[in-house]
This record gives C-alpha cells, structure tokens and sequence, in this order.
C-alpha cells in the first residue's frame, strides 16, 4: 500500500467541532444562524406521528369487509375519544347490539373494505431536540435542525453506552493507572461526569448509579462486567440508546488498562468546568466514536476553522499499540522501515517501531497502533 | 442473470477489451484490480487498494476509487487517470498502449451494502421465497414480516417504523387467490411511513410481487407513499417459485434509488462502463457459472468483516443467504455471542481464561482493523473463524430448501419413509467444491490453514475438492462476466482460483485409534503409499493441481464413504497447493469434553498437517 491508513482518536485541549442537530422527520427550528445555545436548549421541534392501534371490526361485528362503512359511527379523519363508539350494528331487538369503542384517544387514520380493518392513530408526540453542546448556531437547515459549533477541548473515546448528557468534569482518581473504586464516589458527584483511571468494576458501575453521576469517562472495563450491565452480550459496536442510568466512556479498550496520560492530564484540567458527553459508538460505516466535549467559556467564532488534515503516519507521532501483546501500550514512532516483516504468525505486513518512555523499543504492524491525534 | 446484468453499457461494443481495471468499494476498502490481455489470454497484473471514501471529510465513493487506481498506476506504470477521469480506451491504437483502459467496472458493498426488508404472508412460505428472491438480489434482509410471524399488528407497525430499509419486498398469496391478508399488509406499511435509511426527500422503493390481483388495491394504499414497482408473483402456484423478475426489479431500484442517496455514487455510474453490482450479486454470479460449466455441486463462502455470505448451488439450484452479524472484525463479538465460548474453545490448542479471551474479543471489536501478531492472536481468531463458517452454514442451509407447505406426490416406497417438505438442499456427501474467500481464508499465512478451518466448519463427507480466492477479486470477476466473460473465466481460472487439495472423510465414529480404513494412494510417480487410517487420524499426502492419484479405501464395517457401509471405495482425485488430505477424525466430528484431551488431540491434529510453525 502506497498511503499507510492509521486511523487514530483525538485528544486536544482546542479545536472547533460541528455538530449537526437533525430532527427524525421534518419540524421547526427554533434558533437562528449566530443564537448562543447551551446544551439544554431546544433547537427544533418535531411532532412525531402517534403509535398506531388496527382494530378489525368487520371480524368483530360479524360482517363482510366491505359493509362496514354502513356500521361505521367514526368516518375517515374523525377525531375520537377514548370509549367513544366507533361502529355499531343495528339489531331488530335492542339487547344484540354491538358496540365497537375506540382504545385510545386520537383520530380514524383509515377504513380498509377490502379488509374490514380501521386504523386508529395516537396524537402525535412532540420531540424537542437539545443543543448538545454550549455554543452558537452555525448554520439552520430549514425543516430539518441546526449545527452547533463550540470552540472546545475534545476527548474521542474508543467505546461508549447511553446517549447524550451533560455535567460537571470532576477526577475521580489521582492518577491514571489507579482503577476507579466505590469508596471514590460520593453523593457530591450526583449529576456529574467523573473520571476514572485504569479501570472501574462492576461494583463501582453500580454505585454510580446509585449516587445518580450522569457520566463515568475510565481507561477500560472488563466484558463480563459490561455483559452484566447490559443483561446481554454485546455482538455488534452500535450504541448510543442504552438505559443503564449513565453515559460510559471508555478511552483505551476492554480490560484494566491505563488511561493515556495526555487524556487524563487534559481531562484533570478541566476539572470543575461542564462537559457534554456522548456514549454513541458505530464502528461501522460511518464511525462514530464517544466524546467528550468540554466548551471553552467566551465568544465562538461561529466560521468555519480548518482542521488539519493528516498526511500519514509520521516519526515522533505518539501512538497506542492496540493489539496484543502490548495492547495499551504508549510511545512514540521511532522508524518507519517500507520493507513487508515477517511477523511471528508468518504473515508479511508493513511494520514500524515504537520507543517507549522507558527507552526500550518494539517493532509492531502499522495495522496494529493508533496514532494519538490533536496537538 | 437480471436484466440490469444483461445489458453492460459499454460505449462501443465493437472496441476490443484488452486492459480492464476492477474496483470493489467495499465497507472499509476499496480494492482495485488491472486485468491485461496477454496474448490470447486475460491476466490479472497489478492490485491496489485505498480506505473507502463514502464518510465524510470526503463523502464521495470516487475518491476512494481514484487513489485504489492511482496506486495500480504507481505499480504498472500505466497512465489510467487524467485528473478525477478514468482514461478510456485505451490508446493502443494511436501507439501508445501504457495510456487509458477499455473499460472500468465496479461493485460495491459500502455504506452497509442494500438493507431491506420483506414480507409475505405464510412466513415459511411466501415469506421464505420473498427473502431467497432479496438475498438472491444482494441484499441484506433486516427483517421477514409475516401475517403469521407471532407479532401482533401493532408491533408489526412498530417494527416497520423502526427499521430504515432501503427497499421493500412485498410478496403474499398465489395469483388469482384471496387478497385479504396481502392487502392488510400494505395497509400496515403505510400506517407506519417507513423511511429510508439514506435520504429523508426520497421515497422509499417498495417492489410488490405478490398476489396480482391485489395489485389496484397496493397501489391505492401505497403508490402516493412510496416508490412503489411491480413484479411478476415471487410465489404465482403454491408449487413455483419466480423469483428472477423480482430480483431484476430490485437491481433496477438499487441502481435509480439506492445508489443514487449514496456519496458520490451519482459520479460512480457515470464513470462505470457497466452497471454498478451489490457486491454479493456478482460473487453470487460467479458461483453460478463455476457450477454451470463444470457441473458440479458447490458450497461458496465469502467470509468478511461484518457479513459471511454463503452461496450454494446443488443440482443446478442457486442460493445466497447473508449472516449479518457473523464476520471477523466488526461482528467478531456476535460470533462469540451466538456460538458460546465453549464452541469457540474447542479449536483453540491452549488454554486461556475467559475474561482475558472475551476481552481480546471485544477488543478486536472496536479496533476491527488490527491483525494478529502473535501466534495464539492468529489461532484464536482461526477458532472463531470455524464457529462464523459454521453457523453461517446452518443459516444457509435453513433458507436453501425445497418449497414448503406444497404436496408432495408418494409412491408405495415412500409409504414408510417420514418425510416433509421443505427439505433442505445441502447434502454435503454430493457435494464437490467449496470455494472459500474473504480475508481471513485468503490472507491466511499457511493455506493449510484456510482448508483445515473449512474442513472444520463445514465436515464434508466422502470426497470434496477445496479451493480459496487467492487476493480476494470475485466481486470483480462477478461483474466482468457480465461484460467479458471470457476475460472474466481467464482471470478466474488462472490467477483467482487457488486449488488447495482433496479431502476424503469416511462418514461414521469410532474410539480414538481404532481402525476407520484401510488405504492405498497410488502417487503420479509411480509410488504406492498403503496404511491404515485410524479413527483420530489426518493424513496429508503431497499432490499438486497438476497432478492426480487414485485412492483405494476399505472401511471398517461402521464407516461409509457413500457407497454403503463397509464397502470399498476407489476414486481419482487432483490434488492442489495443500495436496490430498484423508480425514479419519469421523463424522460428525467429536472433540473430547475434557480440557486437557482435547488440547493434545488438536495439537496432534495440527502438527499431523504442518498447520502452525513448529514450536507453537
């Protein structure tokens, strides 16, 4: 392969992230281009169609499909009450009357002849989508929503669970290869994202709850302890609807595994300030990986910044290892050889070298690290 | 072949096809392929490949396309791009051959392939023939919605609403029937507005092939709400299934609808000199014309990062099934989910405890592009190959069966033979090839490896061939077929298919070293190899494509090779780069329950077949 595709997480103290703010199916926006928005803020609004109940009166009064618009009390559109009388037939003697009423209050969505059914709608729900994150609005796409941009610091996780929150950043632990215990959380971190160091156990994953912290951010958990909290085993990376009562974010993988020291020393920073968290993951097509954003306070700049884009990997580029048998492992790129290596599995493949802050040095598969990306 | 295959959209028929360049756009990467005339044959020569550009920063499918072939430039010193253009033809005639290509073809599986739902009426019925007609096209089927699947209306609705297909397949009821139920589907459908996954101003493409005289009814309910196209009746006699006109209609939507919503697929048509394929629709062609010219019965497997596609062909009959969720990097913890640990234990020759397996597991699940480094890495992820091979052969196998709910006419000699129908159509002992690719079979470092975890997943029974895509390029063979098939058959003979060898598994079981056969090998050098093969035993004798030896069996009086039990059995076989391999572990194979049995048998098994570096 000619360009070497490392993909990698980033972890910076700034840059400008968008983040677009779209409705399921068309709404209102509420906002304008330029509007400071805060997390909780609405946006847009959508009336999101009510449930559907069918109901088959031609099986339930006893008659062909295609008679029932005689029986019918409620036409097409009508609006009804629940209990209010939808079809009814009209018996010779009072007592053989049959009365169908509505389940629900909503309207008559359709009559089908063809199959005596009626659909009944629920009225529909209203859906107020949220900011997300502090900052102002960058562009209104008409019907649909808005993007937000927020001058940041901005953590990308390697995997997440549960949706969208926000709270105050507080350090759970002292140091980044400290695992995160239940005597480290107390009822003052109610509402608020806590960080951890190297691991957390199901212990402290239930204590959490317990005390309410909206967002637990550690360096790695073990599966059986996700498997229990889910109730399930996870198969496929698609996350983000979980109900487990807090957002989860891990920044190094499964297993107890020390957080980077650049993320933590970031994260330790920021102490004290809000951060909007997400646990959605898609490693899928269209990756999308947990973050967590911490809006820096003052004016955005609602232009466009450029990002920097990579040009490959390069010497001193710091980098994880991600497989084992240094799986977590940090240092920095110290050779680039273009030759394939042999590896132990007898596969040929593009190797480079790794020197740890320790001195030593490693040669591993290109395939096999993730450059730590932000400056 | 569907209509969209039938007719390539090449600019000028009568220009010759001397140098053709290939790209798949995969999920994850798009992988470019050069094919050349030389001589009077077609060769593969050069290959490159690029991430697939279909997210954004980029959001255009043609980027990816332009740096998979900018890298092919790079290695053949061919010029094939004038900028974002893709030279054609090539300027042989004005003396210049190294510049521009005849034509440019693709396929494509990015973006999550084409997602789609179905329904019928009797779920293993219409239903069934509704989802081989959807999986036949190249698509995934996210769901199989039935008037009898024990989901009450609401919760169909729900489901409808929820999922975000890119097509529908309706289907219900034989022609000239009731309507009822097919109609209340539809009413379902519009009650719940299903949305597209790509796209929120299109309409969603909805094929009905159902009952025909529904047809004024479905339309009424839902030719305003969708992009609604009708087909001849997957289903029209309970007896027959006509699936080709729905599939050709669902090619049809993929290209105008689907594609369209994708980045950059708008370019992508325009640059192609033939219809864009669904990636499993052209391996899927491919498949069919291996078994149409040799005449043989194949099972193919296409086992990839997400997906295992598994293809079949027996007495001239063609399936596909799609296992979603049972891939090797971003499915690779499903496979853990639905085998069980202890299945996936049983192929690994060490012991790990299981909190350090499942976290590896997982790991590889959110970084799905690493590779094994060491040894044990390499043969875990062979172990959980075996697992995604095998069910996703008891998935296919579960689709790929004769009608259902049909009567079957009995004759006296059936009068006390139990038998229903719907049968399925895999019967390994008649089968002849398997066919294996995707990374993990084809990138493996030894390819003893490949047949082993083939021969694992799959136990043939008696004598079957087996063969693996040397680089991964069906896709793209599947899709020249359509416009060369000649180029397409050179391709595949000479530089895709990669023989491995024979393997012979006596059908029965017994104690471990005891007598299953007795055999005589007669090599092509004139040497006779005898022996005795014993229960537990794998035997690999050295054969090359080229050459072929005669095999004499003589089971013991339990074991069968297909001609009866006990009963002598000679046979010719070819061998290939793995050779003749005669496989006396029994069918069904039996692993011991023990821990420590069971790491010494495999242990001798792999060292019996060279299948690991010495020392592991």
């Amino acid at each position: 392969m000619a360009h070497s595709y490392t993909p990698g997480l980033t972890v910076t103290e700034r840059t400008t992230v968008r983040r677009r703010r779209i409705l399921p199916l068309p709404g209102t926006v509420l906002v304008q281009v330029g509007d400071a928005v805060r997390a909780d803020t609405a946006v847009a609004r959508a009336e999101l169609p009510g449930k559907v109940v069918p109901l088959n009166l031609a099986n339930q009064l006893g008659i062909a499909p295609d008679e029932i618009n005689d029986y019918l009390v409620k036409k097409e559109k009508d609006s009804v009450q629940k209990d209010d009388v939808l079809a009814e037939n009209k018996p010779f003697i009072k007592w053989f009357k049959t009365e169908i009423r509505s389940p629900i209050t909503g309207k008559v969505e359709s009559v089908s002849t063809i199959t005596g059914q009626i659909l009944l709608r629920e009225p529909p729900r209203v859906l107020e989508l949220r900011g997300y994150i502090d900052g102002a609005v960058a562009e209104v796409h008409t019907d649909q929503g808005v993007t937000v941009e927020s001058t940041c610091s901005l953590v990308q996780g390697i995997f997440g669970i549960g949706g969208e929150t926000s709270g105050e950043l507080v350090l759970g632990v002292k140091a980044p290869d400290q695992p995160l215990v239940p005597e480290q959380l107390t009822p003052a971190m109610k509402g608020k994202v806590v960080v951890g160091g190297a691991f957390l156990s199901a212990a402290t994953m239930a204590r959490a709850k317990e005390l309410g912290i909206v967002g637990l951010v550690v360096g790695g958990i073990h599966d059986k302890d996700l498997r229990a909290l889910l109730g399930y085993d996870l198969g496929v990376a698609i996350t983000g609807t979980e109900q487990v009562g807090f957002t989860l974010i891990l920044t190094e993988g499964f297993g107890t595994i020390p957080m980077a020291p650049k993320t933590f020393a970031l994260l330790a920073a920021h102490a004290g300030q809000k951060a909007s968290i997400s646990g959605a993951t898609q490693i899928r097509a269209g990756v999308i990986r947990p973050e967590i954003i911490i809006p820096h306070s003052g004016p955005t700049a609602t232009t466009k910044v450029a990002q920097a884009e990579r040009e490959g990997i390069q010497l001193g580029d710091p980098v994880r290892i991600i497989r084992d048998p240094l799986f977590g492992k940090i240092g920095a790129v110290s050779g680039l050889p273009s030759e394939l290596r042999a590896i132990p599995t007898e596969s040929e493949v593009r190797v480079l070298e790794v020197r740890f802050p320790d001195g030593t040095a490693t040669v591993v598969p290109r395939a096999n690290i993730e450059v730590i990306e932000g400056a | 072949m569907t209509s969209a295959q039938q007719s390539p959209a090449i600019s000028n028929p009568s220009q010759p096809l001397n140098v053709i360049v290939a790209t798949d756009c995969g999920s994850t990467t798009t992988k470019a392929i050069l094919i050349e005339k030389v001589g009077d044959e077609y060769r593969q020569t050069y290959r490159g490949e690029a991430p697939t550009t279909v997210e954004a920063p980029f959001e255009d499918v043609t980027r990816g396309v332009l740096n998979a072939i900018a890298e092919i430039e790079e290695l053949s010193g061919r010029t094939i791009l004038d900028g974002d253009r893709i030279i054609t033809p090539n300027h042989a005639a004005q003396g210049d051959p190294k510049r521009g290509v005849d034509i440019y073809v693709s396929t494509s599986s990015a973006g999550g392939g084409l997602q789609m739902m179905v329904t019928g009426v009797v779920q293993n019925m219409t239903g069934e023939s509704a989802q081989r007609a959807a999986l036949g096209a190249g698509a995934i089927v996210i769901d199989v919605l039935a008037s009898n699947d024990g989901r009450l209306p609401y919760e169909k609705i729900e489901r409808i609403r929820a999922m975000r297909p890119d097509m529908i397949l309706m289907s219900g009821g034989t022609d000239g029937g009731a309507v009822t139920h097919v109609v209340e589907m539809a009413e379902y459908i519009a009650a719940a507005e299903p949305r597209p996954r790509f796209g929120s101003t299109y309409r969603l493409p909805l094929v009905y092939a159902g009952n025909k005289d529904a047809q004024p009814q479905v339309k009424t309910i839902l030719g305003d709400k969708t992009a609604l196209e009708f087909a001849d009746n997957i289903r029209p006699v309970l007896e027959r299934e006509n699936l080709a006109p729905a599939r050709n209609k669902i090619h049809d939507l993929f290209l105008e609808h689907v594609m369209q919503q994708a980045p950059g697929y708008k370019k992508l048509i325009e640059m192609a000199g033939a219809p864009i394929m669904p990636t499993p629709a052209a391996v899927g062609v491919i498949m069919e014309t291996i078994a149409r010219r040799e005449g043989i019965n194949l099972i193919g497997v296409d086992i990839g990062g997400a997906t295992t596609d598994v293809f079949s062909v027996f007495g001239g009959l063609f399936n596909r099934t799609v296992s979603a969720n049972l891939g090797m990097s971003y499915s690779i913890s499903n496979v853990l989910a639905e085998a069980g640990l202890d299945n996936i234990m049983r192929w690994v020759p060490f012991t790990i405890d299981e909190q350090t397996l499942r976290n590896r597991i997982k790991n590889k699940m959110v970084r799905p592009t690493t590779i094994p480094q060491s040894l044990d890495e390499l043969q875990i992820e062979h172990a959980i190959a075996r697992e995604a091979l095998r069910l996703a052969l008891i998935h296919h196998k579960s689709l790929a069966t004769g009608l259902k709910g049909i009567q079957q006419e009995r004759t006296i000699s059936d009068v006390f033979e139990q038998r229903t129908s719907g049968k399925t159509l895999i019967d390994l002992l008649k089968l002849d090839l398997i066919v294996g690719s995707g990374g993990i079979l084809s990138h493996a470092p030894r390819r003893i490896q490949s047949m082993l975890m083939m021969v694992d997943a799959y136990e043939p029974l008696g004598v079957t061939t087996l063969s693996v895509d040397s680089i991964f390029m069906m896709p793209h063979l599947g899709v020249l077929s359509t416009v060369n098939e000649q180029a397409a058959t050179d391709v595949f003979v000479r530089d895709c298919m990669v023989y491995l060898g024979t393997c012979i598994a006596p059908i029965g079981q017994g104690k471990d070293g005891e007598r299953c056969a007795d055999y005589e090998v007669a090599l092509p050098d004139g040497r006779i190899e005898k022996g005795t093969l014993a229960f537990g035993d794998l035997k690999l004798f050295s054969l090359s494509r080229d050459q072929q030896a005669t095999v004499t069996l003589q089971p013991a009086k339990q074991v069968d090779l297909g001609e009866g039990p006990g009963q002598s059995f000679t046979r010719t076989v070819k061998g290939g780069v793995v050779g003749l391999m005669l496989d006396g572990r029994g069918r069904p194979l039996q692993l011991p329950t023990d821990q420590a049995a069971r790491v010494a048998m495999l242990t001798r098994w792999y060292q019996a077949v060279g299948l690991y570096p010495k020392g592991s």
